[in-house]
């Protein structure tokens, strides 16, 4: 027949074969964190026989070979013949890593650890063993069957049972398939054939005696009776020999068994080095009818046009807003039409960027099971609000981060089972990861029941390390100690998370999301690290401020509010700059005229505006010309053809076509509240 | 990727090897300049530009093109030459080096002109505004001399500052 | 003339499945799993179905079990894909009510000779 090109299915395979070993893998950890029904073995064993009967049939015969082996074990476990240990388990989960990369080297021409594998491979089969099991026959491959002699044909005898109809199956399918074997002289025994009138049309009284003539093999024959073997008597002679042998279900070796392990001699490739096994991950969800899949640069592009859109949008608003409102009804209605449709359309492209934080949240599972059992720990890990959805850029971005605070909390935070339950907690800790929508932004939790931080040893700590610190520091102060470059309060360094780089590189991360960092502790009872981060990465709600003859754009979510201070209010620090009380609070002073060194005269802070800006829990006095408004705008990169500007976060594009800058409100406090620095006003 | 910016090759070599051969020309100060005609994307006049903190002064800010922040060279104060006015005659070039865009300011662009490889000569070790070592060779055509610079490498220089890489060298 | 129904939670055995009878001529529809099957089943009367065994929500024994209760279904053939090549499995797909079964792995050329002895 037209020969079908089956590697055109590959890719297919492929794709599912790892969204199959995600879905064990995640089985497995379920599995592993307590009792589990029917259901999740069930999984884990569909998925490990998709993918052998997919690998054996697109030709992948390494793959099916090893699967074929953990689809043994599985079996045994479904079948409640092999009850699954710990040590099963893990077993199982290093061979869906080692699939992983096998199938990632069948697909990308890799080459994958054979001698890990086959060492694995042994390890599953003697659990096999362990189990009291010998594997259910895989019958080796054996293409040539015992060698039947030759003959000049066969004589058979067919007698049907009278169900056999109601297996679908047809004689008369079976005689005509016959005689594609060579020439038949069929003999119809209708001697079982009641009288016509009784006889029932969904029975077989019929029997057959066919002799062929023909040079084939007995099995030959046997193959074509194989569907129907129970549901006759069946005799099968040489027509020479006439010596009746009778067939059984068992004695007959039908050839299909001989394809299974297809993939018998794992090629003895050279001894390559290969990485670790487990690469990708991330098969991409496969599009069904109801979605389909778009480049992200696509989206990109789209959004980018929508960008020049809304700044468009924008400029008309601000030419109109000197119209006669009578004279000019019909274009200002329009106008608004238009300013509305911007924004609905911005947000459904925005939406297309936005996935479920359960991208990130899914490697986690696997992470805290290895982790925790490297440590000697016992964890329950509680995740919630995976489906909150947040821009795939940022979702990217802030897998790092969690990833290093989810290390910490396991590593420092959580004690050991003892120490736990000696102070008469649950000795299984728990670990809780949970993100949420709050206002425009989101909220992703990390927190812990562990031992929480320890104030005097991070204020030792930082005494040693020579930064500014003192007893008298309020906790949350404390706390933000740790954010400094190289510190690190693990008494030791571990392997699993004090590497030097430590929660200074998670804040910046999340710093250049414009998210921040919030850390609250409580000695014995946990800690629990916030990150806030914005919707997107490309919109921003902006309040926009002049100095001189510029404008800049900050942040709304940093602005507390604005304020003309009065004479009083403003101080001169000897040494430390000006400080402006609000209320009870002394904030120090930043007049952006001088931080952005632009030109003109610097005026009297009771005859400019002050923003108060908030950024990582402390405030800072912003002194501007004006306040212009407030407006979305659409972020640029400085960097993609400049370089990072201290102070600014990006840029925008105004309404009349001029750049604006958006100011770093993170930054600018961070510099300017060196931590002794409230410690010294409050005094 | 363009020219291999090393330091120390022979300049010969990369006159051999990767020489263009069309060159746009344009004057700073006394002297006039080319650059291959394939970095520059456009030549317009000057925008208002948007100051950007903690830049040297010859970078005068940020234009918007076409919905990109571009930053911008003046490159007669950066080799303090002539009069850095600005007015509508002034001409910026835009340049996509190194897959950047950058806008830089002289003092007027002349034209584009074809050089044969007998044209060019290794540049001299005199003194021009711009280093030697980001000369790729001298032009003779009649009785102009046009000094050809290879700009990506100028403009990539870490005493220009438009460069996350270089930052450093600037604090 | 009447479908074939092709019926398999893998969608790349599916797929090869489907365009290979289709290359031959055949009209084929195709399901992910037992239950999707057995409603298409009762809309539509097809003249062969093929099934996997392993699948989720229902699996291909059940699946031939419910076929064969089906009045239009009685003497259908159903076929059994199935990796699992020893007698409990093609017992159990037997006692069912199965015609028969193809064993995985097959090639194109196997799955329409299979296809040819009982749907032509």
């Amino acid at each position: 027949m037209s020969g079908i090109d089956i590697t055109r299915f590959h890719q297919t395979f492929f794709e599912e074969s790892f969204e199959g070993l995600d879905a064990m893998e995640a089985a497995l950890l379920r599995m592993s964190s307590g009792p589990s029904d029917a259901e999740t073995i069930n999984t884990i064993f569909r998925a490990a026989h998709s993918i052998k009967g997919g690998a054996a049939t697109f030709g992948f015969s390494e793959v099916a070979g090893f699967t074929h082996v953990l689809e043994t074990l599985l079996d045994l476990m479904r079948s409640g013949r092999h009850e699954a240990t710990p040590a099963d388990i893990d077993c199982l989960l290093r061979s869906g890593d080692a699939l992983r990369s096998l199938l990632t080297a069948a697909r990308d021409g890799g080459q994958p650890d054979r001698d890990g594998i086959a060492a694995l491979k042994a390890e599953l089969e003697s659990r096999l063993k362990g189990g009291g099991e010998t594997p259910s026959a895989p019958a080796p491959a054996q293409a040539s069957a015992p060698a039947a002699p030759a003959a000049r044909g066969w004589r058979v005898r067919f007698i049907p049972k009278p169900e056999l109809f109601a297996s679908g199956n047809d004689p008369v399918r079976i005689l005509r398939e016959l005689t594609q074997l060579g020439r038949c002289e069929v003999h119809c025994d209708s001697e079982r054939l009641p009288g016509l009138r009784i006889a029932h049309p969904e029975v077989c009284y019929l029997a057959w005696t066919i002799e062929l003539h023909g040079d084939c093999p007995r099995e030959a024959v046997a193959e074509v009776f194989a569907w129907v073997e129970d549901d006759c008597e069946l005799h099968i002679d040489a027509l020479e020999a006439a010596v009746e042998v009778a067939v059984t279900a068992t004695e007959t070796r039908a050839p299909e068994l001989k394809l299974i392990e297809g993939g018998k001699p794992a090629t003895p490739a050279a001894a390559a080095t290969a990485p670790a096994p487990g690469v990708d991950r991330r098969a991409e969800t496969r599009g069904d009818g109801s979605s389909i899949r778009v480049a992200t640069e696509k989206i990109d592009a789209l959004i980018n046009l929508v960008g020049e859109l809304v700044i468009t949008q924008a400029m008309l608003q601000q030419q109109s807003a000197g119209l006669d409102p009578v004279q000019f009804e019909r274009l200002l209605a329009g106008l608004s039409a238009l300013n509305r449709n911007t924004r609905s359309i911005q947000e459904a492209v925005m939406a297309t960027r936005m996935l479920p934080v359960d991208f990130v949240f899914s490697r986690f599972p696997r992470m805290v099971r290895d982790l925790a059992a490297k440590l000697g720990k016992q964890v329950r890990l509680a995740t919630s609000g995976e489906q909150t959805e947040i821009d795939k850029g940022v979702i990217e971005r802030i897998a790092d981060p969690l990833t290093h605070l989810v290390r910490n909390a396991i590593d420092h935070g959580l004690e050991l089972p003892e120490v736990r339950a000696a102070s008469g907690k649950d000795p299984i800790g728990t670990l809780r990861l949970a993100a949420s929508h709050q206002g425009g932004h989101i909220v992703v939790e990390v927190s812990d029941d562990g031992r929480g931080l320890d104030r005097r040893r991070i204020l030792a700590k930082a005494a040693e390390r020579g930064l500014p610190c003192s007893e008298s520091m309020a906790d949350g102060e404390v706390w933000q100690l740790i954010f400094a470059p190289g510190f690190s309060t693990a008494a030791e360094v571990t392997d699993v998370s004090g590497r030097g780089v430590g929660m200074d590189v998670v804040k910046k991360n999340i710093e250049a999301l414009n998210g921040a960092v919030e850390i609250q502790s409580e000695a014995g009872r946990g800690m629990r690290v916030a990150i806030r981060l914005p919707l997107t990465l490309a919109i921003l709600d902006g309040m926009s401020v002049a100095v001189g003859e510029e404008v800049f754009i900050l942040p709304l979510g940093s602005v507390v509010e604005s304020l003309q201070p009065q004479p009083e209010q403003v101080k001169r620090m000897a040494q430390q700059g000006s400080v402006v009380r609000v209320r009870n609070e002394y904030l120090p002073l930043v007049d952006l005229r001088e931080w952005f060194a632009l030109p003109g005269t610097r005026r009297a802070t009771h005859e400019a505006i002050v923003v108060i800006v908030e950024a990582e829990g402390r405030k800072l006095a912003m002194q501007i010309d004006e306040l212009v408004g407030q407006q979305q705008v659409v972020i640029k990169s400085l960097e993609t053809n400049y370089r990072r500007v201290r102070g600014v976060s990006g840029a925008t594009i105004l309404g009349d076509g001029r750049v604006s800058l958006i100011v770093d409100v993170g930054a600018i406090v961070r510099l300017f509240s060196s931590p002794q620095t409230p410690a010294a006003i409050a005094a | 990727m363009s020219i291999p910016a090393s330091d120390t090759g022979p300049v010969n070599a990369q006159i051999a090897s990767a020489m263009p051969n069309e060159f746009l020309t344009f004057t700073l100060g006394e002297e006039e300049y080319g650059v291959d005609i394939l970095k520059v994307q456009e030549i317009r006049g000057y925008d208002t530009v948007t100051r950007i903190p903690d830049a040297p002064d010859f970078i005068k800010g940020v234009i918007n093109l076409r919905g990109t922040i571009v930053p911008v060279v003046d490159m007669r104060l950066k080799f303090k030459l002539g009069r850095a006015d600005y007015n509508e005659f002034t001409v910026m070039i835009i340049l996509n080096i190194a897959r950047r865009v950058v806008g830089m300011v002289v003092d007027g662009v002349s034209d584009v002109m074809q050089l044969t490889p007998e044209q060019i000569r290794p540049a001299p070790e005199f003194g021009s505004a711009v280093n030697s070592r980001f000369i790729t060779g001298i032009g003779a055509l009649d009785q102009r001399m046009l000094i050809l610079v290879d700009i990506e490498r100028l403009m990539s220089a870490s005493d220009m500052a438009l460069m996350d890489n270089h930052s450093q060298a600037l604090q | 003339m009447s479908r074939i129904l092709a019926v398999d939670d893998s969608t790349s055995m599916r797929q090869m499945v489907v365009f290979t009878l289709k290359s031959a001529g055949y009209d084929v529809a195709e399901a992910a799993d037992g239950v999707i099957a057995l409603e298409m089943a009762k809309k539509e009367k097809f003249k062969l179905v093929l099934c996997d065994v392993n699948m989720p929500n229902m699996d291909g024994i059940t699946l031939v079990r419910e076929l064969r209760g089906l009045p239009d279904y009685k003497f259908t053939p159903l076929l059994m894909l199935t990796t699992e090549s020893g007698p409990e499995k093609k017992q159990e797909g037997k006692a069912a009510g199965a015609t028969g079964w193809l064993v995985k792995p097959f090639n194109p050329e196997q799955l329409v000779a299979t296809v040819q002895r009982v749907a032509s």
